[in-house]
C-alpha cells in the first residue's frame, strides 16, 4: 500500500476544504478531471460530515424481505453494472459476504456519501487504489441505501 | 467623434464606408491605451474556482445557436445548440434529436439566430427560459435554463425573415415573431403571385405565441395580419404601456427591388402599436379567421429523452380593418431599426438608422392622440397618429446611425451607433446625451443586464461589434467576432474588456447568476427515465431483430458498454443503438461513437437513453467507444461488432464478459 500518496491525496482535499470554505463567499466546489484520484466535484456539494451516517441512524433486526425486494430492484439498476453479487471483482468488489467485513454504517455511507469517504476513509482510498475508478454517487436516497443494504444482507 | 457629426445623410449607405471614414485621422476613436484605465484588469477578473456575477446570453447568429459567458469574465461557459446541428452533443443527429429540427419543409439543420429575450415575471427576468428566433425558416425556440438545452421549437407560418422576434409580454403570456419580408400568404393560387404586384398581394404579420408556463409547448394563438412592409425589432410595453405591443418598420415604400436605395425613400416610415390585451379578448370570442398555415411545433419530452411534435395546418388570423383600436401607426423617421421601451413604460425610443436624431414617444400622448383621433390619414387602412401629438421629443444630434437602446435603472438610456462606432448615454426625460464612448468597431446591438426590463441591474453595457478588423491576433480572412464590456457604474462609461464571440452576436441578455443557478438540473433520474428503449440497469441489455432492423439496448456507467460484443449483424441491415446512461452524477456524460458513422456521436446525460443509427458498409469487425474521459480507465471503454455477408447464418448475440464471471 502507497501510504505516501494517500497522504498527499488527503492533504490536497483538506487544503481544498479551507480554501472553498474561506473564499469570498464562492459558492463553487473543488474540481479536477472525473475519475482522477484527487478530489472531484461532488454530485451532491452539500453533503457535510454532519450528514454522515453513524452507527447509531441503522438498526438491524431480522431481514425484512420487502426492503430485500426494494434493495434488489436498486441493484439491477444503479449497482449491478460493476458490481456482482459473488465474490468477484467486476469494477467494484464483489457483495458477497460485505456486510460481515464491514460495517453497515460503512456501506451505507459509501452509497450515499462516496466522495467524503474517499476523501476521508482510509478503506475507501484503499480500495479505489485497487480499482481506478472512482465509485459513482448513483443517488441514492437514505431510504434507497438502507434497502440495498438489507439486500446485501442476503448474500 | 464631432467631426464624425459633419457627415451627411447620404453617406450612410454602407458599412465599407463608415470603416473607412472612421480610420481617416479625424474620425479614429481614441487607441485602446487610452481608452482602458488602470485598474481595468481588477475589475474584470474572475479568480480560478470562482463564478462570474452574470449570465450573458448572446446570439450566435449564422451559426444558428446560442452562446452563453460570464460577465465581467466575457469566459465562454457554453453554447447551446438551437437551430443547427451540433456533433458535438449528437444534436440533430441522434434519432430522439432530429425532430427538434423538424418544419414543414422537412429537417431544416441550420438557421441564423438574431434575438435571446429571456422570460418575465412581473417585467422582470426571471431565469426560467431563453427564447430566441431563428431568421431563415422563421421559427421560434425556447431554451430551458434548468437544463440549458433546447427545450421547445415553432415554426412561424405566412412569415418569412423572422427579424422582429422573440420579444416576450412582462408575464411571458407571449412572445411575438414578426415578418421582415412580408410575403403572399393564403392557398397556393393566392401565394403564387408576380412579385411586382406586392402592394396588392403581399402582407405582412405579427404572430403572439404563448408558452405553456407548465411545460414549455409553444403555440400561435393568433396573427395580426398588416400590409405589406419588413417589421425590423419590437418590444413590449410595461407598467403603464402593459398591454401594448411596439414593432418598428421599415419599406413602408412597399418596394420589392434593390431595397437598399427604394426603401429609402420615405423621411418616415412607422412604429406600430399593438394593443395585444384587445386582440387577446378579439381571439377569445372567436373573432378572427383561420387561414391556411402549416407549421410544427416541436418539444422536448425530459421524460421519454424525445421529441414529440405537433402539426398545425392553419392559423388564426386578425385584421386590423375589421377590428378599430387593434392596430396603429406612429410616423418615426428613416427606416427605425430599434424599438426600445424604457423601465417606466412611458417613453417608446425609435432609432432610425438612416437618421442623424433620436425620437422618443411618449404612451401618455398616444392614447390621448387616439382618444382625440388625431390622425394624418391611414396606411392600408391602419390609421397613423400624427408624429408632434405623440412625440415626448427628440434627442438632437446624439451621433450618426442609431440603431438599439438599452436602459439602466437610473433614468438613463444607452444607444448603439454604428455609423459613428460608439455608445451614446443619454437622459431619457430631458433628452440630453451625458456621455459618449467609442467602441471597436461599428457596434450593432449592445446590451445591459435587464436593461429592456422594468428593473435593469446595470452595472454594465456590452457592445456587439460587427466589425472586429485589428482586435486580436489575426486568424486569416476569417475572424472572430467583438464584443467588450463598459462599467457604466460611474457618470463616465469606461472599456474594461474585449472578449471574442461566435457566429454574429446580434441582441443578447443577461442576468445576476442566483437567479439561474438554483434550478441547475445536474443528471436525469434513471427511475423516471421512459424512453421506449431505455435499458434499466444491464439486466435489460439485449439485443433484437426486426426484419432488417436492428435495435441494441445498451448501457454505460464508467467503464464499460453492456453489451461491448456484438454478433450477427449483417450488410443490409440498419442497427439502433439506444444506449442508456447508468450514471447519477453531475457532469458524467458518456459519448457513444462507432466507426463509419453517418452522422455524429452520441453524448449521453446521465440517466438518458439517445439512440444512434447505423448502417454497415462492410464487412469485418468495427469497434465503438467512448468519447468523453470518464474514469481512469476510460481508454478501456470500447466494444466490438461484428458485420457479416447479408447472407451469413451467424446468430444474432450481444455480450459483456468478464474474465472471472462466477455463477
Amino acid at each position: 500500500m502507497n501510504t505516501k500518496k494517500l497522504a498527499g491525496i488527503a492533504t490536497l482535499a483538506a487544503l481544498i476544504t479551507i480554501t472553498a470554505c474561506g473564499g469570498g463567499g464562492s459558492e463553487s466546489s473543488p474540481s479536477g478531471p472525473p475519475g482522477a484520484s484527487g478530489p472531484a466535484p461532488s454530485g451532491d456539494a452539500g453533503v457535510s460530515k454532519a450528514q454522515m451516517i453513524t452507527a447509531a441512524d441503522i438498526t438491524l433486526g431480522d431481514i425484512d424481505q420487502a426492503m430485500v425486494e426494494k434493495g434488489r430492484s436498486i441493484y439491477d439498476v444503479k449497482c449491478q453494472a460493476c458490481h456482482s453479487t459473488g465474490t468477484n471483482r467486476v469494477v467494484g468488489p464483489g457483495w458477497k459476504g460485505v456486510t460481515e467485513r464491514r460495517q453497515p454504517e460503512w456501506i451505507m455511507n459509501m452509497m450515499l456519501n462516496i466522495d467524503v469517504m474517499l476523501e476521508t476513509d482510509e478503506v475507501a482510498q484503499a480500495q479505489l487504489e485497487e480499482c481506478l475508478v472512482r465509485m459513482p454517487n448513483q443517488g441514492l436516497s437514505k431510504d434507497d441505501g438502507r434497502n440495498v443494504l438489507e439486500f446485501m444482507r442476503t448474500l | 467623434m464631432k467631426n464624425s457629426l459633419k457627415l451627411t445623410v447620404g453617406m450612410l449607405g454602407t458599412a465599407g464606408m463608415a470603416f473607412l471614414l472612421m480610420n481617416s485621422p479625424g474620425c479614429r476613436p481614441s487607441t485602446t491605451k487610452t481608452a482602458v484605465t488602470g485598474d481595468a484588469a481588477s475589475r474584470v477578473y474572475v479568480a480560478p474556482g470562482t463564478h462570474d456575477e452574470f449570465y450573458n446570453f448572446v446570439s450566435g447568429g449564422f451559426s444558428g445557436q446560442l452562446a452563453v459567458y460570464g460577465l465581467p469574465s466575457g469566459r465562454l461557459l457554453r453554447e447551446i445548440p438551437v437551430f443547427s446541428v451540433d456533433p458535438e452533443s449528437g444534436y440533430g443527429f441522434s434519432e430522439e434529436t432530429k425532430g427538434m429540427l423538424t418544419t414543414s419543409h422537412g429537417f431544416i439543420p441550420w438557421d441564423d439566430s438574431h434575438h435571446p429575450e429571456l422570460s418575465q415575471t412581473d417585467g422582470v427576468p426571471d431565469g426560467k427560459w431563453c427564447f430566441i428566433n431563428g431568421n431563415n425558416t422563421p421559427r421560434i425556440a425556447l431554451v430551458d435554463l434548468g437544463t440549458f438545452r433546447t427545450h421547445s421549437i415553432i415554426e412561424i407560418p405566412n412569415s418569412a425573415g423572422n427579424h422582429s422576434s422573440p420579444f416576450t409580454t412582462g408575464n411571458s403570456e407571449y412572445v411575438v415573431a414578426g415578418t421582415r419580408f412580408s410575403v403572399p400568404m393564403g392557398d397556393d393560387a393566392s401565394r403564387d403571385v408576380p412579385i411586382k404586384t406586392y402592394k396588392e398581394n403581399f402582407k405582412g404579420n405579427v404572430s403572439f405565441i404563448h408558452p405553456e408556463p407548465e411545460t414549455g409547448k409553444m403555440s400561435i394563438a393568433f396573427q395580426i395580419v398588416t400590409p405589406g412592409v419588413n417589421f425590423d425589432l419590437s418590444h413590449a410595453g410595461k407598467g403603464p404601456s402593459e398591454g401594448w405591443f411596439f414593432f418598428s418598420c421599415y419599406n413602408t415604400e412597399q418596394a420589392y427591388s434593390l431595397l437598399e436605395v427604394n426603401a429609402s425613400q420615405r423621411d418616415k416610415d412607422f412604429i406600430m402599436a399593438v394593443n395585444w390585451k384587445l386582440a387577446e379578448q378579439l381571439a377569445k370570442e372567436g373573432k378572427g379567421k383561420r387561414v391556411p398555415g402549416k407549421h410544427h411545433s416541436n418539444w422536448w419530452n425530459h421524460h421519454t429523452h424525445s421529441t414529440e411534435t405537433t402539426v398545425y395546418e392553419d392559423v388564426l388570423q386578425l385584421d386590423p380593418k375589421d377590428h378599430p383600436g387593434l392596430v396603429y401607426f406612429m410616423p418615426c423617421p428613416k427606416s427605425p431599426h430599434g424599438c426600445d421601451v424604457d423601465p417606466t413604460g412611458k417613453y417608446i425610443v425609435g432609432s432610425g438608422k438612416l437618421a442623424a436624431l433620436i425620437p422618443v414617444f411618449s404612451f401618455e400622448k398616444i392614447q390621448a392622440a387616439i382618444a382625440a383621433n388625431d390622425v394624418e390619414g391611414d396606411f392600408g387602412g391602419i390609421p397613423v397618429l400624427k408624429y408632434e401629438s405623440v412625440l415626448h421629443g427628440e434627442v438632437k444630434k446624439p451621433g450618426l446611425g442609431p440603431l438599439h437602446t438599452e436602459f439602466d435603472g437610473n433614468g438613463n438610456a444607452y444607444t448603439s451607433f454604428f455609423v459613428s462606432s460608439e455608445i451614446v448615454k443619454w437622459n431619457v426625460e430631458k433628452l440630453e446625451v451625458v456621455d459618449r464612448v467609442p467602441t471597436y468597431y461599428s457596434i450593432g446591438h449592445l446590451m445591459v443586464p435587464g436593461g429592456d426590463s422594468k428593473k435593469p441591474w446595470g452595472k454594465y453595457v456590452v457592445a456587439y461589434n460587427k466589425i472586429t478588423k485589428d482586435r486580436y491576433l489575426p486568424t486569416g480572412p476569417e475572424l472572430t467576432q467583438s464584443a467588450q464590456l463598459y462599467s457604466i457604474d460611474g457618470d463616465k462609461m469606461e472599456l474594461l474588456l474585449d472578449f471574442p464571440t461566435t457566429g454574429e452576436p446580434h441582441y443578447a441578455q443577461a442576468l445576476p447568476a442566483d437567479l439561474v443557478k438554483p434550478r441547475e438540473v445536474k443528471f436525469f433520474k434513471i427511475e423516471d427515465n421512459q424512453h421506449p428503449y431505455v435499458a434499466k440497469g444491464e439486466k435489460e441489455t439485449r439485443i433484437e431483430r426486426n426484419g432488417k432492423e436492428v435495435h441494441v439496448w445498451m448501457t454505460t456507467i464508467r467503464s464499460h458498454f453492456a453489451p461491448d460484443n456484438i454478433e450477427g449483424v449483417k450488410l443490409g441491415d440498419e442497427v439502433y443503438f439506444h444506449v442508456t446512461n447508468l450514471e447519477q452524477d453531475w457532469d458524467v456524460p458518456h459519448g457513444f461513437a462507432i466507426k463509419g458513422a453517418a452522422n455524429a456521436e452520441l453524448l449521453i446525460m446521465p440517466g438518458e437513453t439517445q439512440t444512434l443509427k447505423w448502417i454497415p458498409t462492410k464487412v469485418g469487425v468495427v469497434p465503438f467507444y467512448c468519447t468523453d474521459f470518464c474514469s481512469a480507465l476510460h481508454q478501456e471503454m470500447q466494444g466490438y461488432l461484428r458485420v457479416s455477408p447479408a447472407n451469413s447464418n451467424v446468430p444474432l448475440s450481444a455480450l459483456t464478459v468478464s474474465v472471472d464471471a462466477e455463477l
